[in-house]
């Protein structure tokens, strides 16, 4: 149908509409070259660039226009829908059919005869042709989360390719309500999603019928973030911000569908760890009233004529507090995930990681269902793939050296979990290459973490020796690919592990392999801790760190090199004053202490404390901004009495201070 | 006369519509440029028809029309899909969402014409 419409309604509209084609075209570009995902609001507005333009060629009878960008649109449908990878080459074939519109348009607006596009439609057409045959699930999305259908249903293809996207990546999806006032919601929802975007991505807005008059609007959202980032950047008329849950596993066949028609099949809610921290930090408070009650307990069994009633509220704070430690554990099993979780992702990774070092792994998991806290899972899997892409890089030889010496050709890294007391213990290990402790010694000398006259040896500080290892600056490039270590590395893994009030430790033999052991509490939500004074001051030690309590008298302690170390059983063990670490008044002619046994295997030290005063729950607050890299210090807690807030410390970072003045003064 | 309500986004599109509509008689029509417009525009007259996009910025078609069926006042407004979506998806969606018909772009008057008065007319 050629329209009698004048050309120019046509012009100045396509322009336009190319004009931000080209825009999109060109953030595409600039985001892909940087290195980062192809922003799909972009892609999603190029899209329907090209869609208006076809719409508007064909309405004015401009053969050519139209069919060059419904092929063009073509192309951008499937890019969107995620079946074309938009690489380089396709980047190209967009930039020039777009370029090719714009001259066409000048071509129609001249009554030129336009431009062949048979060449550029056939281009396209090739592109297309290579498209991956990635088949996302069809699974219905009313299986995967749980939305109300109302939603659901007004979704486009592309909304719904979006919202598929979004679970599949494990996105946290949430289910946003804001009423507004008719005069003005039109500012304040484009507002409301501009600041939405920033913290992810909008899959929907629809909107819903107001009370009086007003206007409502449902928007659906996908983020990395919590609720609790949204609920805190954003602000509208009456908020609501509903998490949408994800329906888990496999739905169960609906057996008796006549019965649970209307319930939801599905019996787990997915809740934001969040919240479970805060609900795990309303227990610790309650353990703190708890404790006051305790006092004032003891204080009243002292009073003249309130015996009666200080048993009878003895009797209730311990039933007290056997039901908080109920309400605790209960909490703190929901926070609990196997761990298997992350070993199929670090899996997945190992298969390609394998494949661009050339080697050939064998991965073998074990204790996949040993469960732990889990924010503590999200932050091992770094740590984790780390010690596994050393395995793969350094440890494990490749095939033609493995046949030589007498090996199969196929290299085992195998990662397993087992819980142990209150820990959980994961070992990384391989049958590769082991590391030569000779020769971390002189890397670690070349390096400048250890001195020249060192003094150790090889036989007897094999410990020290491989803990070297550890150290920032130990590694440079070269030293690592000769002994098994990569070169940013393992002082960071160590790092991000006692972050978790985890220790790691090491294991090797040349020629046959490399254990890493990594030990962690299973939650740091809430845990045990000593509490014990020192100069006066009163601080908490985890007591999952703690091995051994032993009274000590002055005369017990020896020194030697300058260094205070005392002899627990057949072992000497160095020894840490707090009063020195703290710069505390120490009572000088104290007589008789207590040695606080802390640390792990053989790497272990005994902390002098004045006095132990008792073992209490405390949940553990992070320290400011200003003191968070305190060494010696985990955070703080409140001991719910009169002692206020106490230092909680930080075993590992005190035995890993202890220790290499252990051994500069060895030196 | 009966009150149209257009929702293009597309101005050229958009008075094309109009233009059809008004020359075939019978008809007045209000334009709305995107969704924001439509809900805007929708409360201010008794409208007897609502022709829609379907890809839109903002609010799509869809969710127009998502809105317009859950609404009371609006429930009863038959809706017509103006839409060049070849996949049939997106035209499915909005047809079991309860549109009252569809019309494919690049359309003839006549076409649109027979459309509308259909859905005027309920069948």
């Amino acid at each position: 149908m050629k329209s009698s419409r004048p050309i120019k309604d046509f012009l100045a509209e396509a322009e336009d509409i190319l004009e931000s084609a080209n825009q999109a075209l060109l953030s595409l570009e600039a985001e892909q070259s940087a290195g980062g995902g192809i922003n799909p609001d972009v892609l999603n507005a190029l899209f329907r660039s090209v869609h208006s333009f076809k719409g508007l060629a064909g309405m004015f009878g401009l053969k050519e226009p139209h069919d060059l960008s419904h092929k063009l649109e073509s192309l951008l449908g499937e890019l969107r829908l995620g079946k074309v990878t938009p690489g380089r080459e396709v980047l190209d074939v967009l930039f020039d059919a777009i370029a090719l519109l714009g001259r066409l348009v000048q071509q129609a607006g001249k009554n030129q005869p336009l431009e062949s596009i048979t060449a550029p439609l056939v281009r396209i057409e090739e592109v297309l042709r290579i498209k991956s045959s990635a088949s996302a699930s069809d699974r219905p999305l009313s299986d995967q989360i749980i939305l109300d259908q109302s939603i659901l249903q007004v979704l486009t293809e592309y909304e719904e390719h979006r919202l598929r996207e979004c679970i599949r990546e494990r996105k946290k999806l949430f289910l946003l309500k804001a009423q507004f006032d008719f005069s003005s919601f039109e500012s304040e929802i484009k507002d409301l999603n501009a600041t939405l975007k920033k913290w992810g991505e909008i899959i929907c807005t629809l909107p819903i019928a107001g009370g009086g008059n007003g206007i409502g609007f449902a928007i659906v959202v996908g983020t990395r973030e919590g609720r609790e980032t949204l609920a805190s950047s954003i602000s509208a008329p009456n908020l609501i911000i509903d998490p949408i849950a994800y329906v888990e596993g496999q739905k169960a066949e609906p057996a008796r569908a006549e019965a649970g028609a209307l319930k939801s099949v599905s019996n787990t809610v997915r809740v934001d760890i969040y919240k479970l921290d805060s609900l795990m930090n309303i227990v610790g408070e309650m353990h703190l009233i708890k404790n006051i009650i305790g006092r004032i307990t003891r204080e009243l069994r002292a009073e003249q004529g309130l015996a009666v009633l200080s048993t009878d509220l003895h009797k209730a704070h311990r039933s007290l507090e056997r039901k908080l430690n109920e309400l605790q554990e209960g909490i703190l099993e929901v926070r609990m995930v196997p761990i298997g979780q992350i070993f199929t992702r670090l899996a997945q990774v190992v298969r390609k990681y394998a494949r661009d070092a050339g080697k050939e792994i064998d991965l073998q998991l074990f204790g996949e269902e040993t469960e732990l806290d889990k924010l503590m899972i999200e932050d091992l899997s770094d740590p984790l793939m780390h010690l596994i892409r050393n395995a793969i890089d350094h440890g494990i030889e490749p095939p033609d050296v493995r046949c030589r010496l007498g090996k199969p050709a196929q290299g085992i890294v195998k990662l397993s979990a087992f819980p142990k007391g209150n820990h959980v213990v994961i070992e990384v290990s391989d049958d590769g290459a082991g590391m030569d402790p000779a020769l971390i010694m002189s890397k670690a000398v070349e390096s400048g973490v250890l001195k020249t006259d060192h003094g150790l040896d090889v036989e007897r500080d094999r410990k020290e020796i491989l803990d070297l290892i550890f150290l920032p600056g130990f590694s440079t490039r070269e030293v690592v690919t000769e002994i098994s270590g990569r070169g940013v590395g393992m002082d960071v893994v160590k790092r991000n592990v006692s972050k978790l009030s985890g220790m790691i430790d090491v294991q090797t033999e040349l020629g046959a392999g490399s254990v890493f052991t990594l030990t962690l509490p299973i939650t740091l939500a809430i845990i045990k801790a000593l509490v014990i004074e020192s100069g006066g001051q009163v601080f908490a030690i985890p007591l999952s760190s703690v091995l051994e309590i032993l009274q000590t008298a002055a005369g017990e302690i020896e020194t030697i090199e300058g260094r205070e170390v005392m002899a627990v059983r057949d072992e000497t063990v160095p020894l840490l004053r707090l009063t020195s670490v703290f710069n505390l008044p120490a009572d000088q002619t104290r007589s008789s202490f207590y040695v606080i046994l802390v640390g792990l295997a053989e790497r272990r030290m005994g902390i002098i404390v004045d006095s132990l005063r008792d073992q209490q729950e405390i949940v553990i607050k992070p320290l400011g901004k200003r003191l968070a890299e305190t060494q010696g210090v985990a955070g703080a807690t409140e001991l719910g009495d009169k002692r206020g807030v106490v230092l909680v410390l930080d075993v590992e970072s005190l035995i890993e201070g202890t220790l290499r003045k252990a051994i500069a003064a060895a030196i | 006369m009966k009150n149209v309500l257009i929702v293009e986004d597309s101005k050229a599109i958009r008075s094309m519509i109009r233009m059809s509509l008004e020359e075939a008689g019978g008809f007045f029509a209000v334009e709305a440029g995107n969704g924001f417009e439509a809900l805007r525009t929708l409360p201010t007259r008794s409208f007897d028809l609502i022709i829609t996009d379907i890809n839109m910025p903002d609010i799509n078609g869809l969710e127009l029309i998502g809105y317009v069926k859950s609404n009371p006042t609006y429930r009863d407004i038959p809706l017509v899909i103006v839409s060049t979506e070849k996949t049939e998806a997106d035209k499915k969606r909005g047809m079991a969402l309860g549109a009252a018909g569809y019309v494919e772009k690049p359309f003839k008057k006549e076409a649109l014409i027979t459309v509308v008065a259909k859905a005027l007319a309920g069948k």
